[in-house]
């Protein structure tokens, strides 16, 4: 409150000397109780800027929850994780399932699939992962990971039976022709991440806990 | 369009000029609520209602776009909708909570900036046109607001939507298919729900282009003030920028504090508890009731039980069905003959003693009686009260204004408002 600007509404007023002058509130109180009309800060000009200044934080204060109701409401929220029992997914099959209104893809690799994705030199993938850093130990077989492709947001194909696996056996997607691996990582085309491993745990040895 | 000695608006920076040149809208707001629109320097507190009422209704246009992102307008949904806005969205029960006082707040500014014209005389010439666009203004906010009420589903939405549309069913030949053509339907249903919603966003809009014209038609007299009394020189005026932007900023603020208040402490206080029930088309409540603020029209409305036919003949001109409905839309449709049924030259009630008892003393007793006899049940007497009230209501301004204007002898008028203000006769060269 130190720098004070001379303000508009001096209307009817004697002309002041517009200024700039740094001056202490102190100095401006002696200066008002002199008449207040002499040049520097007056105690009219801090009651412009306390004013406008209160009126401006209640602005802000109503802004908020205007914004805020735009976010996830507590319904939504309360959606936010499913339990999945992934006893019946045979190796080599996938499934689909849906978590926050997004497709999941579950998928029970087999042995030669995750030898697959194994033998891949991490070093030489656009977003390097290994299979173990997207698998929980022990469960290295179990894939989960979001039916997101990172470039756009389509649903790759390759969960369902029958559909195009792409040339690297894991998920193709068919819009912009994204191929991903064995262990979903992007290999090929414009997306720019692996499909995305949502956070999970293994409640027991059949029934998965996502989100 | 304004006095002669308005300021004029002066760009100085090189884009503002540039700006001026090409689409002149900082100038229009500066001749229109800047330094550029001189105001009479008299103006009370009474005359902050105006832009209290443009500020209830961008508070009840923000929150409404905000309500409509979450609510769905079906038969099924909307109730449970209303819930979710109130349990699950952010904020949700602040924001219907400020939408649903903001309803009332917005009536009561309004009514408080009726009275003012109504006291001092501001539908009187050259303000006639200012007056009319404001009646079709509290027309259309009666219809906007009762479109709301109906569309959380609850109860008294549904057994509101009911009578109200039942009003046009009185209508002789065509009542019956308008109400249904109105309904879309043989009762309140999908169909009515739908329009409800999709013209309770429309109205605002429409009202707002109302308003523009309403403060159009106020810039071209200026504003009344509270001696009646016209301006006559720069002397009686001050700029509305800074003088009535603070006057009616502080206002603004006392406004905010009650709001919120009751938004915050008594948010329920001016509801009525039945719309938290769901609609049930198979029961009607005990005593069905609208908001507060159409209780007086309500009373009218009730107020018409017997038949008008000629007497011992049977022979019935109009039902009491339809004098009620003629009756409730005729207390309002009056307003608009206001400026001519008041053919007194002096504006201000201060002027007028007679004018001031039937005002004071009549007017405003009648229309708290019509309130609270409206939100009574229809017992003997509470509806000889409002039979009473409403036959009040009508004389006072087809009999008694008319009349009084006729016979009153009014006080001497100031010669100008700076002489109200400071005492000191005019001086023939300021003049």
């Amino acid at each position: 409150m130190s720098t004070v600007k001379k303000t508009k509404g001096t209307v009817k007023k004697p002309a002041v000397a517009p200024t700039d002058t740094v001056v202490t509130q102190a100095t401006a109180g002696t200066q008002n109780q002199a008449g207040g009309e002499g040049s520097g800060v007056r105690r009219r000009d801090f009651i412009h800027i306390a004013t406008v200044s209160f009126a401006g934080v209640g602005a802000a204060a109503v802004a908020m929850p205007l914004v805020s109701q735009m976010s996830a409401s507590a319904d939504v929220l309360a959606l936010a994780s499913i339990e999945v029992d992934v006893a019946a997914i045979q190796p080599g099959q996938s499934i689909k399932t849906s978590w926050r209104k997004q497709p999941v893809f579950i998928r029970n690799l087999t042995p030669a699939e995750i030898d697959a994705a194994n033998k891949v030199d991490v070093g030489s993938l656009r977003d390097p992962q290994t299979l173990a850093e997207r698998t929980k130990p022990g469960k290295e077989n179990w894939l989960i990971t979001l039916g997101v492709c990172t470039h756009l947001g389509c649903v790759p194909l390759g969960a369902a039976a029958g559909e195009v696996k792409g040339e690297y056996g894991g998920y193709f997607c068919p819009c912009h022709g994204s191929h991903y691996d064995t262990a979903a990582r992007i290999r090929k085309g414009p997306a720019p991440l692996n499909l995305t491993v949502p956070e999970f745990a293994f409640l027991s040895d059949t029934v998965v806990k996502i989100g | 369009m304004s006095f002669p000695w308005a300021q004029e608006y002066k760009p100085q920076g090189t884009v503002s000029k540039w700006v001026d040149e090409r689409l002149p809208l900082p100038r229009l707001v500066y001749n229109a609520v800047g330094a550029g629109y001189p105001v009479p320097r008299n103006l009370n507190y009474f005359w902050n209602f105006g832009v209290l009422a443009g500020v209830a209704l961008v508070i009840q246009i923000v929150t409404g776009i905000v309500l409509a992102m979450h609510y769905y307008a079906s038969v099924d949904g909307a109730f449970n909708s209303v819930e979710h806005i109130m349990r699950d969205v952010n904020s949700g029960w602040f924001i219907r909570y400020a939408h649903m006082n903001g309803a009332s707040f917005f009536f009561i500014v309004v009514y408080i900036h009726i009275f003012r014209g109504l006291f001092y005389g501001s539908y009187k010439a050259p303000r006639e046109m200012i007056w009319l666009l404001g009646v079709t203004i509290f027309l259309l906010m009666m219809a906007t607001a009762f479109m709301g009420y109906v569309l959380p589903w609850g109860q008294m939405s549904f057994w509101g939507a009911q009578v109200i549309t039942g009003f046009f069913s009185a209508i002789p030949l065509v009542g019956e298919p308008l109400r249904q053509l109105l309904l879309g339907g043989f009762a309140p249903d999908q169909a009515a729900l739908n329009r409800f919603f999709s013209l309770h966003y429309l109205m605002p809009f429409v009202i707002a282009g109302v308003i523009i014209l309403h403060v159009w038609a106020l810039h071209i007299p200026g504003s009344s003030n509270p001696t009646g009394v016209s301006v006559k020189g720069e002397q009686d005026t001050v700029p509305f920028h800074p003088y009535y932007t603070a006057k009616d900023g502080f206002g603004l603020g006392i406004f905010l504090i009650l709001f919120v208040a009751v938004t915050f402490f008594a948010p329920n206080m001016l509801g009525h508890p039945d719309n938290y029930i769901p609609a049930n088309p198979l029961s009607t409540p005990a005593h069905i009731v609208p908001e507060w603020y159409f209780l007086p029209f309500y009373a009218i409305l009730k107020a018409f039980t017997v038949d008008f036919g000629i007497p011992f003949t049977g022979i019935i001109i109009i039902p009491a069905k339809l004098m009620g409905v003629l009756a409730m839309f005729g207390s309002i449709l009056l307003l608009f003959f206001l400026p001519w049924l008041d053919t007194s030259p002096v504006r201000s009630g201060h002027y007028r003693p007679l004018f001031r008892k039937f005002f004071w003393y009549g007017l405003i007793p009648c229309l708290v009686v019509l309130t609270y006899c409206g939100g009574k049940p229809p017992y003997t007497q509470w509806v000889v009260l409002s039979q009473i009230a409403a036959a009040y209501y009508f004389a006072h301004f087809l009999i008694i204004l008319p009349i009084v204007s006729r016979i009153e002898r009014p006080l001497p008028l100031p010669n100008s408002i700076t002489e109200a203000v400071t005492g000191t006769p005019l001086t023939p060269a300021a003049a």
